[in-house]
């Protein structure tokens, strides 16, 4: 398995980058982090909650639900590599009562099995709980497991709570919000050794709830998932150059906390940056837009995402530089659009 | 073997024929509203889903979500037409709807969808869905270890779709023996004659292989289909059973099963009171 070369290796000769695969970690070296958030949660929220069952399509171990496996062994289906029959079967199950919280990877769940999905479970208004790792650009392997669109397809399906979480922290609370909810649910899953940020900030996830983890006179990210990780790290390197950024975290992307997105974007004065981990095409970053035009609230505008286009494989570093979603690529975007 | 009450009020003293007989009526009934159906099929499928209905399955007909009963699952929504006229017959659905059948905001839309009709436990119109929504009915079943099983009707189009052989592999792997899955080869669909769009014989010989009690029978022969219901019931294997039923398009009514034969068969406005004579002419009952 590949591993992530960070930046920081020190080393006489530049270690060549190698592809970021399936990759256990997004974490950056030295980064805090937390290990299977998903799966650990799950557990704890199981023990109190007999209709859960987990249920994979032969990537148990790749999102984190060999700990429910490993815990509740009689509560685990394994789907063997078929994503439709796991959709289908999920929503029988979710007749029957249980509430299965069932994984793959974005990919699949959103383009494989995407009518099953969208028949058996979001038309029937099935309480199915979907965790999907290697969201966006989290692998290096190529478009066939980079899904760029997947917030797009599952915003467009009528029923389906959207969450793109950011870390650890915030992932531990999503499941229990996952659970709460009634009703079919997808999760941008990171597995893993996961960052651990928000704790910091006194964060608690609310579902629907967006959150600006903090403020600034000159710029306002609005930011789901890994890229609210980043926009932290920006707004503080951006701090020395006197400007001022603000950071909205918008988990929910449907339904999108439209009030408190317009409450901010209002404000005089900021630009406003959407930046997500997620093809420019139908994600957060349309979907804000949409907001503020719809509302007549027209801030300097600007979006950060993956472009439309099948990306590259390589390592994830590069490739993150590469399409302006690292650290260093959005802080360099933001300055030059002041 | 099943100790469970039969609550179907008229359950006991009306011949299968009759059923299948007023299940077809019904099927006519509506088509006649629309002007249009897959009445070629809902003739084809009466037989099977008399058995189903008045022979095989547990249910209560004021109460089509009671947790003891047999679910039932269509899987080709476009047969909505049928089942409809079953759950009519089945007295799940007031006799008065039938003719709102396909009309504005009536509880009977011409595809199949769980959230407008009682007794409709899943949304079909999407093909090949079925099957996999059975096995998960079958595992939360046994996991709520309850004596109820899962029917599920299909078509031998639905053979071409591949999530229906993910299904067939892991009821076997979950020896979902709760688990009665009906295919109807009427050897029609959308391009034509299913042997020819895509083919999938030895059928007996693949669902065999794949772990499957299988039995095949004529599926307008109701004694043979009673029998294949008794028998997938009382099997003692732990194995999915299958009943292969190959039927006739347009079953009853003989000018339509003479018409040439198309997935969407062609009934002109005055050819309804006809079909339903010819459908008289022929009752056994």
């Amino acid at each position: 398995m590949s591993t992530v070369t960070t930046t920081g290796a020190d080393t006489a000769a530049k270690p060549r980058l190698k592809t970021s695969a399936m990759i256990a970690s997004i974490a950056a070296e030295g980064q805090r982090t937390r290990p299977a958030p998903f799966g650990h949660a799950l557990v704890e929220l199981a023990r109190q909650r007999p209709e859960i069952v987990g249920m994979t399509a032969d990537l148990g171990k790749y999102t984190d639900l060999h700990i429910f496996a490993q815990a509740f062994p009689d509560r685990f289906y394994q789907m063997g590599m078929a994503e439709q029959l796991l959709m289908g079967a999920a929503s029988g199950m979710a007749h029957e009562g249980m509430m299965p919280f069932v994984t793959t990877y974005a990919v699949f769940a959103s383009r494989r099995a995407y009518d099953f999905v969208h028949q058996t479970i979001a038309e029937e208004n099935r309480n199915v709980k979907i965790a999907c790792a290697l969201p966006g650009l989290t692998s290096g392997y190529g478009p066939s497991h980079q899904a760029a669109e997947d917030l797009a397809l599952f915003r467009a399906m009528p029923n389906m709570v959207v969450i793109d979480p950011c870390d650890a922290h915030e992932i531990e609370q999503v499941v229990p919000a996952m659970a709460a909810h009634q009703g079919p649910v997808y999760m941008r899953l990171l597995r893993g050794n996961v960052p651990l940020v928000l704790d910091e900030y006194d964060y608690k996830f609310e579902l629907g709830k967006a959150r600006l983890l903090r403020d600034g006179a000159d710029v306002l990210v609005i930011s789901s998932g890994i890229m609210t990780m980043r926009a932290l790290e920006v707004a503080q390197r951006l701090e020395a150059d006197k400007v001022a950024v603000a950071v909205l975290h918008v988990p929910t992307i449907k339904p999108l906390d439209t009030e408190t997105i317009l409450r901010e974007a209002a404000r005089t004065g900021r630009m406003v940056v959407a930046a997500e981990n997620h093809t420019v095409i139908g994600g957060l970053g349309e979907a804000v837009a949409g907001t503020l035009l719809r509302a007549g609230v027209a801030p300097v505008f600007r979006q950060i995402g993956l472009p439309d286009e099948f990306l590259k494989a390589g390592a994830l570093p590069t490739l993150h530089d590469l399409y302006g979603i690292s650290t260093d690529a959005m802080t360099a975007s933001i300055k030059g659009w002041l | 073997m099943d100790t469970r009450q039969d609550t179907t009020p008229l359950g006991h003293n009306v011949p299968l024929a009759e059923r299948a007989y007023r299940i077809r009526r019904n099927a006519l009934l509506m088509g006649e509203v629309q002007g249009q159906g897959y009445i070629g099929q809902a003739l084809d499928i009466a037989d099977v889903l008399a058995v189903s209905y008045f022979h095989a399955m547990t249910y209560r007909p004021e109460d089509p979500h009671w947790e003891g009963r047999d679910r039932f699952l269509l899987s080709n929504g476009h047969y909505a037409i049928a089942l409809y006229a079953a759950l009519i017959e089945a007295g799940i659905v007031p006799a008065e709807e039938l003719e709102t059948y396909g009309s504005d905001d009536s509880r009977l839309p011409m595809s199949g969808m769980a959230a407008y009709t009682p007794g409709m436990e899943m949304s079909g119109g999407s093909l090949g869905l079925g099957l996999g929504i059975a096995v998960g009915i079958g595992l939360g079943l046994k996991r709520k270890n309850s004596a109820s099983r899962v029917y599920t009707l299909f078509s031998d189009g639905e053979l071409d779709e591949g999530s229906v052989w993910e299904a067939i592999m892991s009821a076997a792997h979950y020896k979902l023996d709760n688990l009665i899955a009906m295919v109807d080869v009427n050897n029609q669909q959308a391009d034509g004659p299913s042997t020819q769009v895509m083919a999938f014989e030895p059928l007996v010989d693949k669902l065999e292989a794949f772990g499957w009690f299988v039995q095949r029978v004529d599926g307008n022969d109701m004694d043979a289909v009673v029998a294949a219901f008794d028998a997938a019931k009382s099997h003692p294997e732990p194995k999915p059973r299958m009943i292969v039923c190959d039927t006739k398009m347009g079953k009853g009514v003989p000018f339509l099963e003479a018409r040439e034969k198309n997935h969407f068969i062609r009934v002109d406005a005055h050819e309804w009171q006809m079909a339903l004579d010819a459908l008289d002419a022929g009752r056994t009952a």
